[in-house]
């Protein structure tokens, strides 16, 4: 039925969602940061995927690696270079160079290599379409999903039973005490950017795989979305980040099935302006007041 | 005494600006000025007054509120229909863009003012973009393709309005009221203890900012011949927040120098529009890096003037 | 005496967790009255819920007979209640002059409109409130200062600046978060002859959390001792010092 296969869609584009948003909170949650520059790293990504198998002809997985690989190492760049001078800063000033930073990689992409969007080859991963009650999955979303969810365990395997990821716990509860404890919070802060990097590169692979077509200015509207489906989970919160992204997502396939095609992605800001208003904490979020 | 010298300065500069705005009113008249200088003068004027209304909002009152374009859509988008669908005048259509826009702060600001920081910020950005695709999806104003916008903004319209704006924001700022928005800016917590009401300041001072974005709104929309919900994106709302922030938070002189530097360099640049991004966003990083109070901090250009006098008032004392 | 404050059953939990739970105080016009305890024990959390900061959970607080109840912080301020700070939270970038005529703010008849266009209201109001103000600051012998921003000032002054403007507010009743804080013994002297004297000046009650004991024992009448959130002990200065609930709440159980 159409709605299946809207719910379908829906969730192959909240796994992207998710994938980027997990970065947001991550970083949201060690450093109180809104990185906006997170969705041009998912339009690098995108990129780099694309150079991987036009230019080096490799097939999706590789490609997808090199390209996680080149995420992680950009968005620790980023934040050696813009984000960790600022960290005692204000938030204001430091969400002002977020922006910049973020600009800054749209209008070099586009200054470098010109506007012209390009385009993933269609069929990259051979895969047979199911036929679920005679609903038609694609194969691809399969993949998407797969793919999306095997990364989403590694994540957590990650943040839960290495070290790295209880330094990384530790120092979005209290940096202070984390580094009294003898943790290397800069080192901890960088992994955390490069892990976010790393899997918003992926979504930036994936996302050429699904949809084909990538441009400079791609990674904003996701990017923002993203961002709306971390804060509707609770951010700072990442399995927050994963339902939000593919809550969103979802929401956001149903509202086109009903005709409001046009208006999908004001669907997000709706979200998002009603989730600051009635529970701002988020959907898994606990209220920190402020000491007065 | 300290009145007196204000008024003196305050009448001063009444003066100087109603000369200036006499001299460039026969040269523009008398087509003497290269009609690209023309143009670029008017784009300071509506940038100026769109910085100085947004620094009333985030420099005194330190409500981070980036969506400030969508304001600017409201104000650009009601006066069009005044003049274009209502065949009004265009002092109405002026007007009716400025309340509709101060109507929209005031529907916005409610609910989103009461949320801090960065989540002010996002709920604004947020805002700034429904706005824009509403714009988007309503036919009566062309939809994607815009409207068309008779020019009607003349000099006197622009300088009028400039003038006003940025009397009514120095006249609200120096006084207790204005006090009373930069106590939020500096501790919210001891302003709400010190009697204020903090709530009906933020929300004042929001509206007040978004309806002079919404009187630049409609010098723009008729100067411009065309306006389309493009114009009034995240990336215009940024060019505002460049304005008061490379000026220097607090500093309404910095903004206002800030939009005439940076609106020159932009029309220089107009050629390349990757180029002029990728400069100011460099500019805007560097800037927060190194000198985060921007141009004038919180200092006005006013008490350049002061310095010999204030050292007698302090001695007087 | 007459009450001014009665507070019965007040508490508030945040989640799970009862910050501050059944506290009766009471507090009559004129009186200086101290609030001490551990770290941690709630003090300042209490202030919070008199000045409207927190609502209250449970209980109520009434001033001159009035329920406060849920009322915005600004309009128990205009009801009679004035703070200060734990950690000094003055107007920075504002001048000592400014930061005092904030407080004046709840009483300007000027209004917006009339500030805007600079009409006669606007001129008259500024003028009233900054004489106010000039004559409230030669009473804490900050007129030398008028003109410097809040966040140049030495700490002490600091310290101050930010009673007179919490005074500037006129208060029924101060509330003073650890006045002393970093203060050395010659200065806190001076702020225990400073606390007399406004309270004298102004017809004050006065509500002090302080961690520094000499001035504690010192200047106040009686005492209220909170720990864990909850009253253990009240009374006059004596009885507090030799109160063995107080002292294992400080120093921990006896070892028998």
């Amino acid at each position: 039925m159409e709605l299946i296969q809207q719910l379908v869609n829906g969730i192959s584009l909240g796994s992207i969602y998710a994938l980027i948003a997990l970065g947001y909170t991550m970083v949201y949650g060690i450093v109180k940061l809104i990185n906006f520059a997170h969705g041009d790293v998912f339009m690098v990504g995108a990129f780099i995927g694309f150079y991987s198998i036009t230019i080096l002809h490799l097939g999706f997985f590789p490609s997808l690696l090199i390209s996680m690989a080149v995420c992680a190492l950009f968005g620790v760049i980023i934040e050696r270079i813009a984000y960790k001078p600022l960290r005692n800063a204000t938030r204001i000033a430091a969400l002002i160079t977020a922006i910049g930073v973020s600009l800054f990689i749209e209008y070099g992409t586009i200054y470098l290599r010109g506007a012209q969007p390009e385009a993933y080859p269609s069929n990259l991963v051979p895969l047979k379409d199911l036929d679920v009650f005679g609903v038609k999955i694609s194969g691809q979303s399969i993949l998407i999903l797969g793919t999306s969810i095997v990364l989403m365990i590694l994540l957590q395997f990650i943040v839960h039973k290495t070290k790295i990821g209880k330094a990384m716990r530790a120092v979005s509860h209290d940096m202070d005490a984390a580094r009294l404890m003898g943790i290397n919070v800069n080192n901890t802060i960088s992994a955390t950017f490069a892990i976010g990097s790393a899997l918003a590169g992926a979504a930036g692979v994936i996302f050429g795989m699904y949809y084909t077509k990538i441009e400079p200015l791609m990674g904003i509207i996701p990017g923002l979305k993203a961002f709306v489906a971390a804060v509707l989970g609770g951010i700072g919160i990442i399995p927050g980040a994963m339902t939000g992204g593919l809550l969103l997502g979802v929401i956001e396939a149903l509202v086109s099935a009903a005709g409001y095609s046009l208006w999908r992605d004001g669907v997000a800001f709706v979200v998002l302006i009603l989730i600051l208003i009635f529970r701002p904490a988020g959907l898994f979020g606990k209220n920190i007041r402020e000491k007065v | 005494m300290k009145i007196l010298g204000q008024a003196k300065f305050f009448w001063t500069s009444v003066v100087l600006a109603v000369v200036f705005a006499v001299i460039m009113q026969f040269l523009i008249a008398g087509g003497s000025i290269n009609q690209f200088y023309v143009n670029t003068l008017f784009f300071i004027g509506i940038n100026i007054i769109l910085a100085v209304s947004l620094h009333l909002i985030i420099g005194i009152t330190g409500q981070f509120s980036i969506g400030h374009a969508g304001f600017l859509a409201v104000g650009a988008y009601a006066s069009a229909i005044m003049t274009m669908k209502l065949s009004m005048p265009f002092p109405v259509a002026l007007i009716v863009g400025g309340i509709a826009a101060a109507v929209a702060g005031l529907i916005i600001g409610i609910p989103t003012l009461r949320l801090r920081g960065d989540y002010l910020a996002i709920a604004t950005l947020g805002f700034g973009e429904i706005v824009r695709i509403v714009f988007l999806n309503i036919d009566y104003v062309g939809g994607a393709s815009g409207m068309t916008v008779s020019h009607l903004t003349t000099w006197p319209w622009l300088i009028g309005c400039v003038l006003l704006t940025i009397i009514v924001i120095v006249n609200f700022t120096n006084s207790t009221h204005g006090r009373a928005c930069i106590s939020i800016r500096e501790n919210e917590i001891a302003a709400d203890a010190m009697g204020i009401n903090t709530t009906y300041y933020k929300v004042a001072a929001f509206a007040l900012g978004a309806f002079f974005a919404g009187i630049a709104g409609a010098l723009y929309a008729h100067n411009f011949y065309i306006i389309q919900p493009t114009n009034f994106g995240f990336l215009k709302s940024f060019d505002i927040l460049i304005f008061v922030v490379l000026g220097g938070l607090g500093s309404m002189s910095g903004a206002v120098i800030a939009a005439i530097l940076l609106t020159i360099i932009s029309t220089y640049l107009q050629s390349y529009p990757e180029l002029r991004m990728v400069i100011y966003s460099l500019v805007l990083i560097i800037m927060m890096l190194y000198r985060p109070q921007g141009l004038m901090g919180t200092k006005e250009i006013t008490s350049f003037f002061k310095v010999g006098k204030s050292a007698k008032g302090r001695n007087a004392a | 005496m007459t009450q001014l404050l009665k507070v019965e059953n007040a508490g508030i939990r945040f989640g799970g967790l009862k910050a501050v739970s059944d506290v009766n105080l009471e507090l009559k016009k004129g009186e200086l009255v101290g609030l001490i305890g551990p770290n941690g024990a709630g003090k300042t959390t209490f202030f919070n819920l008199l000045t409207g900061v927190y609502v209250p959970t449970e209980g109520s607080i009434s001033l001159d007979g009035e329920k406060l109840n849920g009322l915005a912080p600004f309009k128990i301020t205009k009801k009679g209640i004035s703070r200060t700070f734990q950690n000094i939270r003055l107007f920075s970038e504002l001048s000592v002059l400014d930061n005092v005529k904030v407080a004046y703010h709840a009483l300007a008849k000027h209004s917006i409109l009339s500030s805007i266009f600079r009409l006669p209201a606007h001129f008259s109001g500024e003028k009233e409130m900054e004489e106010k103000a000039i004559e409230f600051l030669k009473i804490f012998k900050l007129d030398n200062v008028l003109h410097e921003k809040a966040k140049n000032l030495p700490y002490g002054q600091q310290r101050r600046l930010e009673i007179a403007r919490a005074l500037a507010a006129n208060p029924k009743l101060l509330l003073l978060d650890e006045p002393a804080a970093g203060m050395n013994p010659q200065e806190t002297e001076e702020l225990m002859n400073l606390i007399a004297l406004i309270r004298e000046k102004f017809n004050l009650t006065i509500l002090l959390i302080e961690h520094d004991m000499l001035l504690v024992m010192g200047v106040c009448e009686r005492i209220y001792v909170l720990d864990h959130g909850q009253l253990i002990a009240e009374g006059t200065p004596e009885q507090i010092r030799s109160n063995p609930k107080v002292i294992e709440a400080y120093l921990g159980e006896e070892v028998s």
